[in-house]
């Protein structure tokens, strides 16, 4: 038989997928007096979304990283380029 | 009258001279190839967006104020023209469809409790404690997951990470509602932890 969540604080208890949520959202925002409670409150009782927190965190840090480090190594090939050109020519030609 | 569009032609004159189009391929195509491809990860839309950049600068070029360099401001030009790709791709999806997700995306959550599922509990990835920012193998397997992201969570990712932009600029831009901001960053971050534990331990 499935537990039944009887007061409010079992339900901020198991309440995983908000925890996660707000772990997201505090990130980027100030969350409400309200929010940043529920979530410490969580957060004691929960090691897993400790480790979610902690591994959220990193992910962010690892993407940014990710995307920055891309060089600028691609080149256009020269016939695209040489074309360009010469579009650019003959708006200028005309104007 | 006339006198107007002689000034006109003047002032256009003018700024041809000071902005010498016939060099910005030489000097700035493949800067904004690069700018481009980082931001859509697609060659052929790259190229079409620069060479779009070029044209509709050369239309604008009124527009341009010397205390700008002409490099920033052919990016500034180059930047809407991506980010309007961003919105037109979310746009091609409709109703559920709109949010997108991740094929094959697992419930993480038990649906009347909102705790995790067992079977997609968060383990140590054992990375956490050293540099994992220079782990090679690590930083592989978080590309190979972001690969399979929609088109736009990642173009939220890139407006978020890449360029910087904030919250309120990136829901104006893709026409999501903040709601629909939060959604998406919190199943793409939950789908990508998932992928990362999966590939790497």
């Amino acid at each position: 038989m499935k537990k039944e969540l009887k007061t409010e604080e079992e339900r901020i208890a198991y309440n995983c997928r908000k925890a996660t949520l707000l772990i997201e959202k505090q990130q980027e925002i100030e969350l409400t007096v309200r929010e940043k409670m529920e979530l410490q409150f969580h957060l004691t009782g929960c090691y897993i979304c400790r480790v979610y927190e902690q591994q959220s965190i990193l992910i962010n840090r690892m993407i940014r990283q990710l995307f920055n480090t891309q060089k600028d190594e691609a080149n256009l090939n020269h016939e695209f380029k040489e074309k360009l050109k010469q579009k650019i020519a003959a708006k200028l030609d005309n104007n | 009258m006339r006198d107007e569009i002689i000034v006109n032609n003047i002032t256009e004159r003018a700024n041809y001279e000071e902005l010498n189009p016939a060099k910005w391929v030489d000097e700035y195509a493949d800067y904004l190839y690069n700018f481009a491809l980082k931001r859509l990860n697609d060659e052929a839309l790259a190229q079409d967006l620069v060479q779009d950049t070029f044209l509709s600068a050369l239309e604008k070029s009124n527009l341009f104020r010397a205390e700008s360099s002409i490099r920033s401001w052919l990016t500034a030009i180059l930047k809407n023209k991506i980010v309007d790709t961003y919105r037109k791709r979310a746009n091609a999806l409709s109703g559920e469809m709109r949010i997108g997700s991740v094929e094959d995306e697992p419930e993480f959550f038990d649906p009347d409790l909102n705790n995790w599922k067992k079977k997609h509990w968060p383990a140590p990835f054992g990375v956490e404690d050293e540099d994992a920012l220079h782990n090679k193998e690590f930083m592989n397997v978080l590309r190979k997951c972001l690969f399979k992201l929609p088109s736009l969570w990642m173009s939220v990712f890139k407006l978020k990470h890449l360029d910087e932009e904030e919250t309120g600029f990136i829901c104006e831009k893709l026409r999501i509602t903040s709601a629909n901001y939060w959604v998406i960053i919190h199943r793409a971050k939950v789908n990508l932890r998932s992928c990362l534990q999966k590939n790497w331990m």
